[in-house]
Parts: structure tokens; sequence; C-alpha cells
């Protein structure tokens, strides 16, 4: 059982932030490419079906160079386990013991993997994952069935971003996505959720409810004025361990339904130059407290849209407001990459809100979004689709993105 | 196709550049060392050198065509062996070909790698494709870990103790103690190697080898030209190689030796029981005991009651690492797969001073090498006779 970190002093100098290997062949990055979104995929054989890893360039078996990613049931057996008293590299080194495992994939291969402390001694079953580690790169754990508190274990913690006993600040409470928001990260364990609102002197539709919560602390924040943002950073900065952006200006329209520029311009207020700010304001302090202890900086979460992959004609300044805001949040994750804070992007379907009035369902419930962050950060990926719509945009952008683009446009 | 015997090829001087913990200079320097003492000893000229095999690991960005040049010299024979702890076998079984073929005449081995305060730690970062992608970011325990695995996984199949591993350590630590260029020269008891501080569960510090610097060489020609030359010399038996053997196994229990050992031994006209000494490849406890059983000298998963039965001194009932091995003379990177070999030609040529086995006679060498992902890949052997 994890216990609560007891308070930081604050004289003693703070951890730095180190990494895990983070060198990979490129072959090698199709793990993390299916790891970013949860996914346990291995290299497989289209002409004779052979699983393999490490990830190789042609077939062991055949020779073919016709490999796929491919999802692989992820039951194996544990060989054979250690624990290493000793590691040449910083990051370890500063975290020994460490617990690792030999494990037969039913699939075939066997793979060295990270072993979780509920995993009893070898021989015996295990379920393998394959998890963004603090570099952002994938590696193998091995995991006992299924359980409860299972991201508890100290190792596992290392690769993923659980708010439990965590300080969230959720950049607006006043959207029913936000309120949700809260609410998820409260029942998820977090140690005291500041929720941003706008326009502090008016009171909006659900502010009585979130004062109740007793994890919670509202305070004035408007993403697009930066003289607050400044200030509002000076004050909580070094203490925020996970920041989530969900401020979104959101109108319909594309072009031509509209003259002039203001609508377009305050959706890049909001959408891009309100992360901006955010990360110019935030990232520094959140990267110095990359290591900061079991309750560290540990993740930067942007709520953005599926149609930040691909224009959605009849949301098109919207969505480019949103494809600006992708293109910024890589930025931010390379950056914030040294620090291993990791930059969690989350690309829902449309909203169940106003402004998605007129488009036909499934669209996303706020609890449905607000879970899907929870887990995001509980199992440690990177992109996240929630909704049906979502992961069909998803399927048919990694399909063909110029198919996707045609469909679109008529 | 009959495999043509290796009759009419000597292997002589060995050379051991006396091995440092850590070194400034870089591998050519130690490359250059090994060459130098392999002339001064064969009392041969540079120019006489007409083949090279060179193995190191430290040696990057050159190659052995580079150190022709950096050394100045201009073979007709030329072969880079990065086969770490199988190349000393496999340059010998290569060059014992050319000589034979008379593509050269004089094959000067040489095996060493330098050891600066971090180059341990870069070249496990970088030792191979599969080892930076799926074994390096778990721990960065290099090897230990890998060889933790095989080590529990053996003890728990076959039932090995510690105890029983620490029987080999403590022997060839009483070995190390007559070989004057063992970085190790305090004696070990099984207490002491019991006591050790954990490395990777189960291995602890006595299990491990010590990275260091260091060369080793020989000279492989014909047995016409050693007689001529004066030199005392071992003759070369028979050899196997093997890579990736067994690749299906789930895990490391056997090597190559296994699929190669009888044509090894008819080759010699000997069997196991005949050899005087084995020199094996020893990084890790566990891999002298999978060769003493791949070998064929006790069957697969008797090799604890194997220990319990012999003592492994150089005056024991199964002579093993007489030098002390690489447990207890150190690591030399690649000259590791070379230290055994330097050593049975000594034994066999009655240049082992106090390590001398009594009438040593045939012996063999086993070499082992590069762990690319899960476990080692080459294996190779080689008997040789005075």
């Amino acid at each position: 059982m994890l216990e609560r970190p007891k308070r930081k002093n604050p004289v003693l100098r703070t951890r730095q932030p180190t990494l895990p290997p983070a060198a990979r062949s490129r072959i090698a990055l199709g793990l993390t490419a299916a790891a970013a979104l949860g996914r346990f995929e291995l290299q497989q054989c289209r002409d004779c079906g052979t699983v393999q890893y490490p990830p190789r360039e042609a077939c062991q078996q055949c020779l073919s160079i016709r490999l796929d990613w491919k999802p692989q049931p992820q039951t194996g057996e544990l060989l054979s386990d250690t624990v290493l008293h000793h590691s040449n590299d910083l990051f370890f080194r500063e975290r020994l013991p460490w617990r690792l495992g030999l494990v037969k994939l039913d699939c075939g291969p066997t793979v060295v993997a990270h072993l979780h402390e509920r995993v009893a001694q070898a021989p015996g079953k295990v379920t393998v994952a394959a998890k963004l580690d603090r570099a952002g790169q994938a590696v193998m754990v091995a995991l006992p069935g299924k359980e409860e508190n299972m991201a508890e274990d100290r190792q596992l913690r290392e690769f993923t971003c659980d708010p439990k006993f965590r300080k969230v600040l959720v950049t607006d409470g006043k959207t029913a996505a936000g309120q949700a928001l809260v609410k998820a990260l409260a029942a998820a364990g977090a140690d005291l959720i500041w929720v941003g609102h706008a326009e502090p002197w008016k009171k909006f539709a659900g502010f009585d409810e979130l004062e109740k919560i007793k994890q919670v602390t509202l305070l004035p924040l408007d993403v697009t004025d930066s003289k607050n943002v400044r200030e509002v950073a000076a004050e909580i900065g070094g203490k925020v361990d996970i920041l989530v952006n969900n401020a979104e200006y959101h109108r319909a329209y594309g072009i031509s339904n509209r003259s002039g520029v203001d609508t377009a311009r305050a959706e890049m207020d909001v959408n891009y130059f309100g992360l901006l700010r955010l990360a110019q304001e935030f990232g520094p302090a959140m990267r110095g407290r990359g290591a900061d202890g079991l309750a560290s900086a540990t993740a930067w979460v942007n709520v953005l849209s599926i149609y930040a992959l691909a224009n959605f004609p009849p949301h098109g300044t919207f969505s480019a407001s949103k494809a600006a805001a992708h293109s910024l949040s890589q930025c931010l994750r390379a950056e914030m990459r040294p620090a291993g804070v990791r930059v969690i992007n989350v690309f829902p379907g449309p909203l169940d809100d106003e402004w998605n009035q007129l488009l036909p369902p499934p669209k996303v419930a706020p609890a449905a979004l607000a879970n899907a962050v929870v887990k995001a950060l509980r199992e440690g990926v990177e992109d996240v689709y929630p909704g049906d719509v979502a992961q069909e945009w998803l399927a048919r952008w990694r399909d063909n993105p110029k198919a996707l683009e045609k469909e679109l446009s008529t | 196709m009959t495999r043509r015997s290796y009759e009419g090829v000597a292997v002589a001087v060995p050379v051991t550049v006396p091995y440092v913990r850590y070194s400034i200079r870089s591998a050519h320097w130690w490359l250059a060392r090994c060459l130098s003492d392999l002339l001064k000893q064969s009392r041969l000229n540079k120019a006489d050198i007409d083949g090279l095999a060179v193995s190191s690991f430290t040696l990057a960005p050159d190659t052995a065509i580079g150190l022709t040049q950096h050394l100045g010299l201009s073979p007709r024979w030329l072969d880079h062996v990065p086969f770490g702890g199988a190349s000393g076998v496999v340059m010998l079984r290569r060059a014992a070909r050319a000589v034979q073929a008379g593509d050269a005449d004089v094959v000067a081995c040489i095996a060493g790698d330098t050891n600066h305060v971090d180059s341990f730690r870069l070249t496990l970062a970088n030792f191979s494709q599969f080892a930076r992608d799926a074994v390096y970011p778990y721990g960065a325990g290099g090897p230990n870990a890998s060889f933790a695995f095989l080590t529990a996984y053996y003890m728990r199949t076959h039932g090995a103790t510690r105890e029983d591993f620490g029987k080999l350590c403590v022997a060839q630590r009483a070995n190390a103690l007559k070989f004057e260029h063992a970085l190790f020269k305090k004696p070990l008891t099984l207490d002491e190697y019991m006591g050790a501080r954990p490395i990777a569960d189960p291995l602890h510090l006595f299990d491990c080898v010590m990275p260091c610097a260091g060369a080793d060489g020989f000279l492989v020609l014909s047995e016409q030209r050693a007689k001529a030359l004066g030199l005392q010399y071992a003759r070369l038996l028979g050899t196997i190689e093997r890579h990736n053997a067994f690749a299906s196994d789930p895990v490391q229990m056997r090597a190559g030796w296994v699929l190669d050992r009888a044509d090894l031994y008819e080759q010699a006209g000997a069997a196991p029981e005949d050899m005087d000494f084995v020199q094996t490849y020893d990084d890790y406890p566990v891999i002298s005991l999978m060769q003493i059983e791949d070998l064929g000298f006790c069957a697969k998963g008797e090799g604890p009651e194997f220990i319990r039965n012999h003592t492994f001194t150089c005056e024991g009932s199964f002579p093993l690492n007489t030098s002390g091995g690489q447990l207890s003379v150190g690591q030399a990177g690649a000259a590791g797969g070379s230290l055994g070999m330097v050593e049975a030609l000594r034994q066999l040529t009655s240049a082992a001073g106090a390590r001398q086995v009594k009438d040593a006679k045939l012996g063999l060498v086993s070499g082992f090498g590069m762990i690319n992902f899960d476990r080692g890949l080459g294996s190779g052997a080689a008997i040789v006779s005075c």
C-alpha cells in the first residue's frame, strides 16, 4: 500500500530528474508507438505469422521484410527473476533495488521485463504490458493478473502518472467537462486540486458543488491574460504535479460563414496561446520537480480535439486552433522529456455540449472524458482518443489521412 | 566431405600484457604491446608477421585494417574477430587454416581492450542493437542481469546451490594466486564468497568478473617454422564453432557445444576423460558449469554433483581455469576470449610455473561470447596437445 508522502523539507536539495536509457533503434519505436496508445503490439510476419521480439528488420523465420505491428496476447510464463542491487545507470542506481523478470510469452518470444512487486518468484503466470517509461520509451512490464491497487507498485509508479497523493491544476472549472475532471481526479485520490475560473466575479453553474469537494481550491485563472497566468504560476507553479489544460474556446463554422477574424482569434487566444502561456510559466517549475520524490511533477494533460488530426470544415477555425495546439504540445513534450514529465494529449470526439448541438450522437459525455484522463494518467499512456467518433477518426486517419480529408470535405 | 585435420599447425608464444584495473591508454596501446611481446619472445621481425587476427571492443572506430597502419604492419592475411569470449577459438581455427593453405606463414592472434573509468558503462549501453532496444533500458545491469536469470533458472531446475558455484570461484582464486598477472592477490574463502554483497540475485560480488584493461596473444604457424625458430609449441587436434544454436530454447541452458562436441572429440581422437585440464570461458560460474555439461564431462543437470565430486585447482581432480580465469585474473574485454588459450599453451609447453598441471599433455579450451540479447550466441572449443 502506497503511503502518503511526507511533507517536503524545503531546505534539502530537490533531487534532479534523470531518465532511464532512452536510445532505441528506429524499428524498436514500433513498440513505443503502440504503448503510447496503451496497446501491446509485437512484430508479426505477414508471410509466415511468426511473432518476434526484440524488433528486427526481417522475419527471423522466413526472412520476409513484410512485418506488421499487431496486438498480441499478453499472457506468459515467468521463467526467472532477479533483483538488481547494482546498476551503472544513474536513474536505476537512485531507485535500487530493482526487480526484473525473464518471461516466455505465450505468443512465442522471450522478453526481459520490469517485474511488479506482487508477482511471486518464478515460475508462474504473468501478464505483460508495454508501458512508457520516464524517458517516454516503451518498456515491457510483467504484472500479476487482475488486482486492485496495481498502480501502487513502487516501480510501476515510476512509469505512470497516478494522481493519487498528487497536486493537480485544472485550468477551467466552469464547463461541465472541467467539473467532471475535478470530480474524477478527487475520486482518484488527488491531494489538492486547484480549479481555475476565468471570470471570478461571476458565479457559474456548478460552483457550489465544486466548492464542496474538500480537495478543491478555486482560483481566478484566465489563460488569455499573460499577467494573470504568470501570477498564478508564481504562486502555485512549484507545487503542481499534474496540470490539466482544458480551457477551450469553441465556435462553429469555417471560413465563409463568418466575416472577420475575431472569433478565430479568440479560439487561438485560448486554445493555442493559452497553452503557450501556461507552458512558459508552469513548464520550467514542473521540469525542476520531475524527480521530486513519490509526489513529483509527473504529467501535463492537454484536452485537444479529434479535429486536431484533420480539419472538420463545419468547425473549421476551431479545428485549426486545435491543430496548432497539437503541434505546440509536441514541442512541449520534447521540452518536458528531460525531466520525465509526460505530456498526455487527449483527442476527444465531439463533446456533448451546446457547441456540438447539431452533431449527431455518439457524443462524449463529460464524465467519460474525465474518466479517460484519469485512466491515461494511471496507465501512463501518451495519446488518448475518448469516444467512438474519435476512435473511428483515428482508425481512418491511420489507415489513410488523405482519404479522411476527402471524406470530411464532402 | 570429411573435415581436414589440423596436422602441421603449431600454436606458440603465449603472451599476456599485464592487466590493470583502469588504463588511460587506448586499445591500440594494449594491442601494440601484445604484438611487441610476441615479436620479442619469438625473435621474429615485424615483417615476418604476414597474418594478423584481432579481437577488441574498444578499438572502435578502428578495425583490424586500421590497426595495420597504426602499427606499421603489412600482412597478406587479415581478420577482425569481434566475437568477445568466442574470439580466441575462432581466431585460432581461422589462422590454422590460413597457415595450412599457405595464405599466411605466421599469424599473430591478438585480443585486447582498454578500460577507462566510464568505458564499461558505455560498452554496455551500445553493445548491440538488441541490447540497446530490449535489455539496457531494464535497469542497465548489463550482463549481470542476464546471467542472474540463467543462474536462478539453473539453480531451480538442477538443484545447484550458491556453495556449488562458490567452490569453483574459490578454487580459481587459489590458482590465480600462482599467476603473477592476476589482479586478485588475496585468497578467497567460501565464507567470503557467501557473504559478499548481492549484485543481481542470486549473483553476488564474486560471481561477477571485474572489467579491466589488458591483452593476450599467441602465434599460429607451421610446426616446421616453429621448430626452425626454436619455439615451444602446442599442436591443434580439433576445433568447433557454432553461433545462435538452440534459438528457440526459451532460456539458455545449453549452447552450440552440444551440437558439435562429437565432431570435436572425433577430430582429436580423444574423449572428455582424456583431458588433463580444461579452460572454460568463465564470465560467471554458471557458464563454466554449462560448458562442463555441454562438452560432455557430465550430463545436463549433473553439474552440481560433478562439482561436489571434484576439485578444481591445478593439482585437483579436474584442473579448471588454471590461471584463475577471468573471475580471478580480471576481464580485459575481448582478451577474456584468449585468456584460457594462452594458459593452455603455457601448460602444454611446461611454462606454467607453480601452476603446472602434472603431466599435462592434452587440454581443452572453450570459448563463449556475445550476450546480444538474452543469451550468449557464440560457442567454440579447441583441443590442444603438446
